[in-house]
């Protein structure tokens, strides 16, 4: 099992940012979801978030919500997730679990992170989940030796970036900017303002995520930020192929641009 | 309660600072309900509204300015209406309306965007947006936002829209945009998802105008604030009327801000029951139904811990009911309290219950209610018949029926 650590620490040895992907699990379909984290780590994807889908994603933008439907309309359920970490974490790569707070609290905190330690997954990001509402997710996860990622935004003045990173191991996740997600023309100028403002509170890795979905924003981040994290433009690029085989070559594709990115 | 200075309100009847000892504490929890479970990046914007609402609930001129409007824009107070006729089916029962429907804008909600559309001008904000089921906060969104000059933006689930066409035209010509909502149950909860996401890009110059007490805090908090009027006028006014207080309230329950708003200044006089009435939709055995405090389990949802429909893996099951506004997977966190220590009780009302209480009402008083209102006329027949000849009921209608016309004349075919 790959931890946070090792992936950060190979990175920095690297002189360049971690590459952080996401999917949701049962997106395009259950086996489906597995094959294409796989390519993504295969192109270079140092951590992959795996997503569990939820019936009301009020953070993510259209092109989640679609995956989500899609997912949650193929019938997967929180053990498909648990056996998509387990079969993206056999590629090497760092696997975390992105879940909105419900789904965890109502299957038992202790017990998802169990599950989740036990399936191979090193931590989650809960995007809804504040530090103040945290504690019993932070104590379940230091007991399954699992890390937790929380989210500092734009918005978030020093009192909270505190807070927040906290409560947060293995890494902070700073949100580009004010929004949903998805990919967008441009990361938000906002991004490299938080993450300094982040490092004054942390020696933490600080990731950037929201809006990136090109090597060249890819490279731009990666100029400041410890990782850089990508989801809707692979989930675009699965939504768009006409099969599944042009599904993963185009995801490869992608995978190959924001790792050289990274590595700019 | 009483006003010493003429004027409908004093800071008391917005309740807070520990007047009522029912506020929710510094993480807005009432009890384990409530909270906050949203993105990070809105909290300094929930903490800028909660600043804000704790200077103007203090301040005289902003209480003065909201019973201005109360009184010369919405209507209030509203009359209490006894109605015999109808209160014939209950046993002997005395029932008493407190007339919510002849607002302006026909339905309670009208209080709450006031006192919102006021806040949000203390904020330096310019634009509004909100939610809508029935239509009803987003028309009475629209006045406030019409009357005072703010830029509003409405969404609303698809399937709303087409059940509710009449308040969709409302809203334009009241010059909102009104933006349908076409994923998920394409229903309200979905019309809140899309209104959060709108908050987070443009929470600079935008505030949420909440529309019930549900929420990350503070707007469970503020939104009960601002309803809460019409249990101390119902209170006052049932004390002149009959001398006493009612035996019990009753109240329909969607998201929870009409049953909160009457309920509230009722909390510390123990011997009023607090009756709520959630839709019961097709029954419950169909599992269409939005029986949240009833048969749903305690979660998370938009933002709040408390009562949600939701499957054993905790994904939100879609709602049913032949009211709109009624037709809602989650409750306000303080009904989910108000359940769980035992000082309201929460009860299921079937949509041929609730129309043969809208119908009844029509043919014996000549007062055509609310859907959602009949589900609270429906429980009081029921309570009437339970507690005996010697009760006096005092029911929350909530709003009147225009808006359900189209509903009834399938229904009854008219």
């Amino acid at each position: 099992m790959t931890t946070l650590q090792t992936v950060f620490a190979r990175a920095k040895a690297d002189d360049r940012a971690a590459l952080i992907g996401y999917l949701p699990a049962g997106f395009p379909t259950k086996d489906g979801a597995i094959a294409a984290a796989a390519a993504m780590v295969d192109a270079g994807c140092d951590v992959i978030e795996i997503g569990l889908p939820y019936s009301d994603p009020l953070m993510d933008g259209p092109t989640i919500q679609d995956a989500v439907h899609r997912s949650l309309t193929n019938g997967t359920r929180i053990a498909d997730v648990l056996r998509t970490v387990e079969g993206v974490a056999k590629t090497g790569a760092a696997t975390l679990v992105m879940t909105y707070w419900n789904p965890i609290d109502r299957y038992g905190a202790d017990r998802f992170a169990r599950d989740l330690a036990d399936a191979g997954g090193v931590g989650t990001i809960t995007p809804d989940l504040t530090p103040e509402e945290a504690e019993p997710w932070r104590e379940a996860s230091a007991g399954a030796g699992i890390d937790t990622v929380f989210l500092v935004a734009p918005s978030s003045p020093e009192s909270r970036i505190k807070a927040v990173v906290g409560c947060c191991t293995g890494f902070v996740y700073a949100a580009s900017l004010m929004g949903v997600t998805g990919a967008r023309e441009s990361v938000g100028e906002a991004a490299q303002g938080l993450v300094e403002r982040t490092r004054l509170q942390t020696d933490m890795p600080v990731c950037v995520g929201l809006g990136v979905g090109t090597g060249r924003q890819a490279a731009e981040v990666a100029r400041y930020a410890d990782g850089v994290i990508v989801g809707s433009a692979f989930i675009r690029r699965l939504l768009d192929a006409p099969d599944e085989a042009s599904g993963l070559a185009a995801v490869r594709e992608l995978g190959a641009e924001l790792a050289a990115g990274v590595r700019r | 309660m009483t006003a010493t200075d003429g004027t409908l309100l004093t800071p008391a009847d917005l309740a807070g600072n520990g007047v009522h000892g029912n506020d929710p504490d510094v993480h807005g929890k009432f009890g384990v309900f409530g909270g906050r479970y949203v993105p990070e990046a809105l909290i300094p914007a929930l903490d800028e509204v909660a600043a804000e609402y704790e200077k103007a609930r203090n301040d005289t001129g902003f209480l003065r300015e909201f019973d201005h409007l109360l009184r010369t824009y919405a209507g209030r107070p509203t009359t209490l209406t006894e109605v015999p006729r109808f209160a014939e089916q209950a046993g002997g029962a005395r029932i008493i309306l407190k007339r919510e429907d002849l607002t302006h804008t026909g339905a309670h909600k009208i209080n709450n965007v006031l006192g919102q559309a006021l806040l949000t001008k203390r904020l330096g904000k310019t634009r509004v947006i909100a939610e809508t089921g029935a239509g009803q906060h987003g028309v009475a969104t629209a006045t406030a936002a019409a009357l005072m000059g703010l830029e509003c933006v409405i969404y609303m689930g698809a399937v709303d829209c087409e059940r509710q066409a009449l308040n969709v035209a409302r809203m334009k010509l009241l010059g909102a945009t009104v933006v349908p909502v076409t994923n998920g149950s394409q229903t309200l909860k979905d019309a809140i998802n899309e209104a959060f996401r709108d908050w987070v890009a443009n929470v600079d110059r935008t505030h949420y105008l909440f529309g019930t007490i549900a929420g990350p805090h503070p707007f469970p908090e503020i939104v009960r604030d601002f309803a809460r009027i019409i249990g101390v006028e119902a209170r006052r006014q049932m004390l002149e009327l009959t001398g006493g207080l009612p035996d019990a309230v009753a109240a329909a329950v969607g998201g929870g801000s009409n049953a909160i708003g009457i309920f509230h200044a009722f909390i510390d006089d123990k011997d009023v029951q607090l009756h709520g009435y959630e839709a019961g939709g097709r029954g419950l055995e169909t599992g269409e139904h939005a029986l949240t405090l009833t048969e749903g389990s305690i979660g998370v949802l938009h933002g709040s811990r408390t009562y949600v429909l939701q499957d054993e893996e905790g994904q939100t099951i879609e709602s049913h009911s032949i009211s709109a506004g009624l037709d809602y997977p989650g409750v306000g966190p303080e009904h989910a309290w108000l359940k769980d220590t035992g000082r309201a009780s929460y009860h299921g009302i079937t949509d041929a219950e609730a129309m043969d209480a809208f119908s009844l009402l029509a043919r014996t008083e000549g007062i055509i209610p609310a859907i959602e209102s009949s589900h609270a006329l429906a429980g009081a027949l029921k309570l009437g018949r339970e507690i005996g000849p010697e009760a006096t009921i005092l029911v929350n209608l909530s709003g009147r029926g225009d808006k359900d016309m189209g509903t009834a004349m399938k229904y009854f075919n008219l």
